[in-house]
């Protein structure tokens, strides 16, 4: 009795493809350990006594739908989370990036911009923001609409900080953001050349000609073969020799794709788009 | 051994954790015959010392879990830090970035849970030292799927909370010395 089908995976499967029938929302291939911990989170969370009765309500009514979405897709992260990833990128992957006369960056699944505000932080840093396009890229309208205020609590940016000066900063953050009532809000300017924009990598296609794509801690979520769909998006959407950035943990390794990446960073995790 | 074949081990330890742990693990030989998988709370730096600590001192492979990894036997995979670390049903590791559960990433409920969905009455898992109550909601599970629950005698604990913690919400569980941890893990060599 290897494969047990109990009464909550049928519920969460059917939530699934409820979700994705009524709200084009496709989670059904989200590596199930980690989707199903989510889906029951929710449940209890929303007040629902059962996962069909969650079902229920969302498929009647969509206001839900935000609140739901806040559960099913990762909010957390830091500026400059793992401070080696963007000392890599500023020492190894800039001075391949100063040879474009202009750039493209797609932060993929951007959640609340923390990532964003690092890249173009470093990018202003290294005098390449005026000549760099970046999109923000999220399913989660919330979570976009956050990245754009680009707002976050006063608590978190000591650790931002530290961060930001692990990974070699040329400036002081607090050159950034303007400190008020306990939160910290960091500058529009930064946000200038940033398109924020709503894409899926289950559902949606090549973003074009990127220069680099930084997604990280998004993939792991996903099972192998939706892995494989946006491994090949990302390859599609690189310029030939881009540059992709996956998180700490991540790699292309048991990826169909791997062929068409080289190690650039290895223990980064930065990969170079290669022809195979 | 009677009882159900067993796919996985599973293991949770924080406070005095190395200490604990050293008393089990060398002992396992190079061909145990399933995956042990372990959670220890440790700062979220990068660097995982727990590896390479084990590494030198076990005669079965030792190695940071990675994601979408088939996990096999004779290899202990301990959870790198700052991540979940969680097992599907077909036996492959999965990671996970979520927020803390007991203020820890990675955290042993999520590990326990995850395994006792996948592995029910053919899962072992074992609660060791420790000073908070993180384990004991997924020791429950473990229990409630029918899998082996083994909690360290919270005497012989460096740290007994977690212990305590676990056999509050699991009286059943076996009580066990480190030695007789050890003694049950190897039985299920034969």
């Amino acid at each position: 009795m290897t494969v047990r089908e109990d009464v909550e995976d049928i519920e969460i499967q059917l939530f699934l493809e409820a979700l994705h029938r009524r709200y084009h929302y496709d989670f059904r291939q989200y590596a199930r350990a980690s989707i199903k911990r989510r889906v029951i989170q929710a449940t209890t969370q929303l007040g629902f006594s059962s996962v069909s009765a969650l079902q229920e309500g969302v498929l009647h009514d969509a206001t839900l739908l935000p609140r739901l979405l806040n559960y099913l897709t990762v909010q957390v992260s830091e500026m400059f989370r793992d401070p080696s990833y963007f000392r890599a990128l500023r020492e190894q992957v800039m001075p391949h990036l100063k040879t474009y006369p202009s750039l493209k960056v797609w932060v993929a699944g951007c959640s609340h911009g923390e990532e964003l505000y690092s890249l173009a932080i470093l990018f202003r840093e290294e005098g390449l923001y005026d000549r760099t396009l970046f999109y923000a890229t999220d399913i989660n309208p919330d979570a976009l609409n956050a990245a754009e205020m680009g707002i976050y609590p006063q608590d978190l940016i000591r650790k931002f900080t530290e961060n930001h000066q692990q990974s070699g900063g040329r400036t002081s953050l607090s050159d950034y953001y303007r400190a008020d009532h306990g939160r910290a809000a960091f500058d529009k300017t930064l946000r200038e050349r940033v398109v924020f924009s709503d894409h899926s990598l289950v559902t949606d296609s090549v973003f074009g000609e990127m220069h680099l794509i930084s997604c990280r801690n998004v993939m792991i979520y996903f099972d192998r073969e939706l892995q494989d769909r946006a491994v090949g998006l990302f390859r599609d959407s690189l310029v030939r020799k881009g540059f992709l950035g996956l998180g700490a943990k991540e790699s292309l390794r048991f990826s169909r794709h791997a062929s068409g990446f080289a190690d650039f960073v290895r223990e980064e995790k930065i990969y170079q788009r290669c022809e195979p | 051994m009677s009882g159900p074949p067993i796919r996985a081990v599973v293991i949770g330890a924080s406070a005095g954790a190395v200490q604990a742990l050293l008393k089990i693990l060398p002992l396992l030989p190079a061909d145990f015959p399933v995956p042990v998988l372990i959670v220890v709370h440790v700062p979220s730096d990068r660097s995982n010392a727990l590896v390479s600590l084990f590494q030198t001192r076990c005669k079965a492979t030792v190695k940071e879990a990675e994601d979408k990894e088939p996990a096999i036997p004779g290899t202990i995979y301990f959870a790198p830090s700052d991540y979940h670390l969680l097992v599907e049903r077909d036996g492959s590791l999965a990671l996970s970035s979520d927020e803390q559960v007991n203020f820890s990433r990675p955290a042993i409920d999520v590990l326990l849970e995850s395994a006792a969905d996948a592995f029910g009455q053919e899962l072992v898992a074992v609660i060791l030292t420790g000073a908070n109550q993180d384990g004991a909601a997924g020791m429950a599970m473990v229990a409630g799927a029918g899998g082996t629950a083994i909690v360290q005698d919270p005497a012989s604990a460096s740290a007994p909370t977690m212990p305590v913690a676990a056999l509050t919400k699991t009286p059943a569980a076996r009580v066990e010395s480190l030695g007789g941890i050890a003694s049950f893990l190897l039985g299920l060599t034969a």
